[in-house]
């Protein structure tokens, strides 16, 4: 789920690196108010464990694809949401650089749809469910339901980021249900994993789970009937994910409607007025040459036959000697790269 | 996921080239300045980015970047790019590019703006990361006003990424030689990723008490400090006054219309 930098425009990229920034800074002044440096290793290790973690694939039972499990959740409840909102930053950070998932621009958005919702709104719901004394049940009800709205939550905002930056064509509708569906059922193995790690490591090591969840006594006497609780959520959090998939696939139209209304505009990649408007003012505002070619407003609402085209007219001229300067450019590109690898001599040794 | 890959591009940070002997800031900076560029494209651009190869080309050739790993690298990041990006052609069909007979769709042309541009953000990404090291980087942005838990947090996540790695792969091989070829069920993960959690805290107990001797107060001190020189300076003004004239000026299309006016 990922976000990628090719797909973003550079107001959204930007206003999620703001908004995922804020976050690490008021994440990072919490923590050291806690003053808890007996932290700063764990965080550290943690981190390192949710990578090694994610290569630890296991078969998803009922389909023939492999996955692994993202630990946002996991982390949020063994070290609490600031300190997992830092770890899960830091991952996203050493993933973008060593593995080349999303890019650098892309990580506030990535940070944000990957980090915020596990650790905030997850620990939410945790609150929420398991109370102050955790039973066993409360606890995996909570774990199971945490990954699932974060995912869930996490998909749609790959969905507004990708819409707004309007380099895709996908409609609101169809993209909508495909991202949610997709991640339903990786939210549910998620929170199931979870759950099993939480209460495995408390069959070994109570203290760890217990110093960050308040784990009481009633944790303990829930131990027998976690089962079919588990087993009843699965089946009304598939029912409910079902309805809500066959309603978003059904009537797409439904829903870009609902959405119309609350932005108000009725298809979200072609918007005019509210928020991508006012960029495109902004932009148009700081543009160098406002009446060149490539800055015709992109945006620009999908009327055949009336005003101004929805993209630049290109003339046959124009395309052709853009194709040919890009064929020369890359020409000099490939003979500038041989040239510099004929100079730049013998490859330095490691130190 | 390959560590093997990510353990070459981390050991490739060490080596000594005029591209690692520029100032961690100035690479940062650079490379952001140059994502920021690229997308700023609108999305049928495909001409106009083509000349900004440049910058991750010579980046990697100068800073000896094994091409092969660098290409496969943006393979692999490809597939999500490729997964939204194909709706495009699909779903935009009005021609819009002519060649002769030859028309292109406003679909395809905008999804081959987006590999290229998926292109040049990762492999510009990949670059920075094989030329400056993680803890370089860390210190960067830590001095570029991160906030001090974040630097700490990178630097800790480094030391012992490649460490938990290793062990992850020494737990999967040890299924796989026991239960066989194919993928664990999910239960043995379960118990995989549960032992593996163990091994970490006990870990980070340990470590904790090693920084505990060495008197850690909450901050991880770099052996000494950057120095920005002349040379971090020119390069940096070469990448901004680089990337905005090749925004503003069609370099492209004027090269294409001295040969073809």
């Amino acid at each position: 789920m990922h976000m990628a930098d090719a797909l973003l425009s550079p107001e959204v990229g930007i206003g999620f690196l703001v908004a995922s920034g804020a976050c690490l800074g008021y994440s990072a002044k919490k923590l050291r108010d806690e003053g808890d440096e007996r932290k700063a290793p764990l965080m550290g290790v943690l981190g390192a464990f949710v990578f090694a973690a994610q290569m630890i694939n296991f078969t998803i039972p009922g389909t023939g694809s492999s996955g692994h499990i993202t630990g946002g959740m996991l982390l949020t409840m063994i070290v609490g949401p600031y300190a997992a909102f830092l770890t899960i930053a830091s991952v996203l950070i050493a993933q973008a650089l060593f593995f080349a998932d999303g890019g650098l621009l892309a990580l506030g958005c990535n940070i944000w749809n990957m980090g915020f919702y596990p650790c905030f709104v997850g620990w939410l719901i945790y609150k929420a469910i398991a109370g102050r004394n955790p039973s066993k049940r409360r606890l995996s009800v909570a774990a199971v339901i945490g990954p699932v709205v974060a995912l869930e939550m996490g998909a749609f905002s790959v969905v507004i980021e990708t819409l707004l930056s309007g380099k895709s064509e996908l409609p609101f509708g169809k993209f909508f249900a495909l991202m949610l569906g997709i991640h339903f059922p990786i939210g549910l193995i998620e929170g199931l994993v979870t759950v099993a790690v939480i209460n495995f490591v408390y069959g070994i090591r109570p203290e760890v789970i217990k110093v960050n969840l308040g784990l009481g006594d009633a944790y303990e006497r829930g131990k027998r009937s976690y089962r079919p609780v588990i087993i009843t959520m699965l089946i009304a959090a598939l029912t409910v994910g079902g309805v809500v998939a066959w309603f978003a696939s059904a009537h797409p139209d439904g829903l870009e409607w609902a959405v119309g209304r609350m932005t108000g505009s009725n298809e979200l990649a072609a918007p005019h007025g509210g928020v991508v408007d006012k960029f495109g003012e902004i932009q148009k505002k700081t543009a160098i040459l406002p009446d060149y070619g490539f800055k015709e407003p992109e945006n620009a609402p999908k009327k055949e036959g009336e005003g101004e085209p929805h993209w630049p007219q290109v003339s046959g001229g124009t395309s052709l000697s853009g194709a040919i300067g890009s064929f020369i450019v890359l020409a000099i590109s490939g003979l500038i790269g041989f040239a510099l690898i004929k100079i730049r001599g013998k490859k330095p040794h490691e130190h | 996921m390959s560590h093997h890959d990510a353990n070459r591009l981390d050991r490739h940070a060490y080596i000594d080239s005029v591209i690692h002997r520029l100032d961690p800031r100035a690479k940062v900076v650079a490379t952001f300045v140059f994502i920021m560029t690229v997308v700023s494209y609108p999305k049928y651009a495909v001409a106009p980015l083509i000349p900004f190869v440049f910058f991750p080309m010579i980046m990697a050739i100068m800073g000896f970047v094994p091409m092969g790993l660098l290409l496969r690298r943006l393979l692999i990041a490809s597939p999500f790019i490729v997964f939204i990006g194909i709706f495009n052609p699909l779903l935009d069909r009005m021609p819009m590019f002519h060649i002769g007979g030859l028309a292109l769709s406003g679909g395809w042309m905008s999804f081959i703006s987006i590999l290229l541009r998926g292109f040049l953000c990762v492999g510009s990404a990949i670059v920075l990361i094989a030329t400056t090291s993680m803890p370089k980087i860390a210190e960067a942005l830590g001095e570029l006003r991160a906030p001090r838990a974040l630097v700490v947090q990178l630097m800790l996540l480094y030391r012992y990424l490649f460490i938990l790695l290793e062990e992850a792969s020494r737990m999967s091989r040890a299924r796989a030689l026991r239960a066989g070829a194919g993928k664990a069920r999910i239960g043995v993960a379960t118990g995989m990723i549960s032992t593996l959690l163990l091994r970490t805290v006990d870990r980070s107990d340990s470590v904790w008490q090693a920084m505990q001797a060495r008197g850690f107060d909450g901050q991880l001190r770099a052996p000494r400090r950057m120095k920005w020189k002349m040379k971090d300076t020119m390069f940096l003004l070469i990448v901004i006054a680089g990337s905005l004239a090749l925004r503003i000026f069609p370099v492209t299309r004027l090269i294409g219309e001295r040969f073809f006016p």
